[in-house]
């Protein structure tokens, strides 16, 4: 592809980031006092924010499953959210990003604890500039924490990507127009397991695998942020004797 | 508690070898180590490490005392809300009076709250309560608060010190269910007084030495009334 912006300066991106650095993340819990959990999220241009209600009874009775719970992420764009105004409502995108983003949850939470309820987590984009996949998800992991729900890990989530043939973490908003190829992966960062894994474009064995590499080691930088972020919220309240 | 401060611990955090301890409340084992498992105070003891839960739904315990609202008069009994994640069965074998079948809303209708006891939580999480016991009736007059039900133990206060203290000096008659409502009745200045005082409760509910700031509180409340 023959790209009219140049993407690499000086070994620098158009942002004056190196090739293995993040943009700027700010994570706040417990922002809302109607839900059960929350979680302000804001990842470079990205502001997100995520919700969590529940564990409730799952309605309709027949989405019920009397052994577990089920996850119902919803991923939603505010019409604001792009330059051109976004249509409201849901379409293919966010169905399919709803439907990756459940499922990566599920595999974290214990959810044979509440069997017939649903746990509902509402994943907001204010402002949109690449990857609100990986925003999304790692801001409901915080919701989730900040509602109490039992959990084997905390999720996370980063991509990394390929623009003019060079390996780079975190593809901001033209990165990722003009790039090549895009790799947005979610780990549980105890087990280093892979809760997600999604690629536009095509990589190469060698380059897959640094692309890999690249995004594991961003997830566990945001990790440190996410469990941070937690811990300020409740650790105040120790404090003054 | 013997410990400086509480600390907080969060899901996937490490608290220690299952060799050495044995896994309580709110952990998890893996490959022979102790996780957390939610957010929460972590609690060391000779023997087992809990976690207790700082935030999230009330988990209803048989024999717990509850306090309920009306949602759905069936024909032989009725759905309660008692703030679980879900909905509890009061049948009318369950209830002191004598109700015939269809009848249900003569004696408790939409809306109306209950004092209940929590009579069976079965693998399913199907909850029953029970109203066939002393103490146990229908709510008349009075005002129902809602608090974040993990904090109903810092309500009551050790043996009961913070309830009695909050009786004492306003003069309500007060009822704390175990899931996060409370019950208030008495004159208007009584209550906004409870309520207040419960709210400061709730917000400085990980603080130590509580009880003898709200007394503190409370007698100066008094003080400046006369």
């Amino acid at each position: 592809m023959n790209s009219e912006i140049k993407l690499f300066e000086d070994g620098k991106r158009l942002d004056g980031r190196k090739p293995d650095e993040l943009r700027n993340i700010k994570i706040e819990a417990g922002v809302l006092h109607r839900a059960e959990g929350s979680c302000y999220l804001e990842w470079g241009g990205n502001k997100i924010i995520a919700a969590v209600y529940g564990p409730r009874e799952a309605i309709p009775r027949h989405t019920q499953n009397p052994l577990r719970a089920i996850v119902n992420a919803k991923y939603n764009m505010a019409a604001f959210s792009v330059e051109d105004r976004k249509r409201p409502g849901p379409d293919r995108r966010s169905r399919e990003i709803s439907k990756v983003i459940s499922e990566a949850l599920e595999n974290v939470i214990l959810l044979e604890r509440y069997p017939r309820a649903s746990i509902d987590v509402n994943i907001e984009v204010l402002d949109a500039e690449a990857g609100t996949r990986c925003a999304g998800l790692t801001a409901a992991a915080v919701a989730l924490v900040d509602a109490g729900i039992p959990m084997k890990d905390i999720p996370v989530s980063c991509a990394a990507g390929k623009i003019e043939g060079q390996v780079v973490l975190d593809l901001g908003k033209n990165e990722d127009n003009f790039g090549s190829a895009d790799l947005p992966i979610a780990i549980s960062p105890r087990t280093g397991e892979i809760l997600l894994l999604q690629m536009d474009g095509h990589l190469t064995f060698e380059e897959f695998e640094k692309a890999m590499e690249l995004a594991l080691k961003g997830c566990q930088i945001i990790s440190d942020l996410q469990k941070k972020a937690i811990m300020e919220k409740y650790q105040s309240k120790t404090e003054g004797n | 508690m013997t410990q400086e401060r509480r600390e907080i611990v969060i899901p996937s955090q490490l608290l220690g070898d299952i060799k050495e301890n044995k896994a309580g409340r709110g952990t998890f084992v893996e490959n022979g180590i102790i996780y957390s498992e939610i957010l929460g105070i972590l609690q060391k003891g000779s023997e087992y490490i809990n976690v207790i839960p700082i935030k999230g739904r009330y988990d209803p315990l048989v024999k717990d005392l509850v306090i309920g609202i009306v949602e759905e008069p069936m024909s032989s009994s009725w759905l309660v809300d008692i703030n679980a994640a879900y909905p509890a069965l009061l049948h009318v074998n369950e209830v002191p009076w004598d109700v015939d079948f269809g009848e249900t809303e003569k004696y408790l209708n939409y809306g109306d709250s209950i004092m209940a006891r929590v009579l069976q939580v079965d693998q399913e999480k199907k909850l029953q309560v029970t109203l066939k016991d002393r103490n146990l009736y229908k709510l008349k007059g009075g005002y129902i608060l809602n608090v974040e039900p993990q904090k109903v133990p810092r309500i009551i206060g050790r043996k009961g010190s913070m309830i009695s203290l909050l009786k004492k000096y306003t003069k309500c008659r007060i009822f704390v269910g175990q899931n996060g409502r409370i019950w208030i009745d008495g004159d208007e200045d009584g209550v906004n007084k409870v309520i207040n005082t419960i709210k400061r409760i709730e917000n400085e509910s990980l603080s130590f030495g509580l009880t003898n700031k709200i007394e503190e509180l409370l007698k100066k409340d008094a003080k400046d009334v006369h």
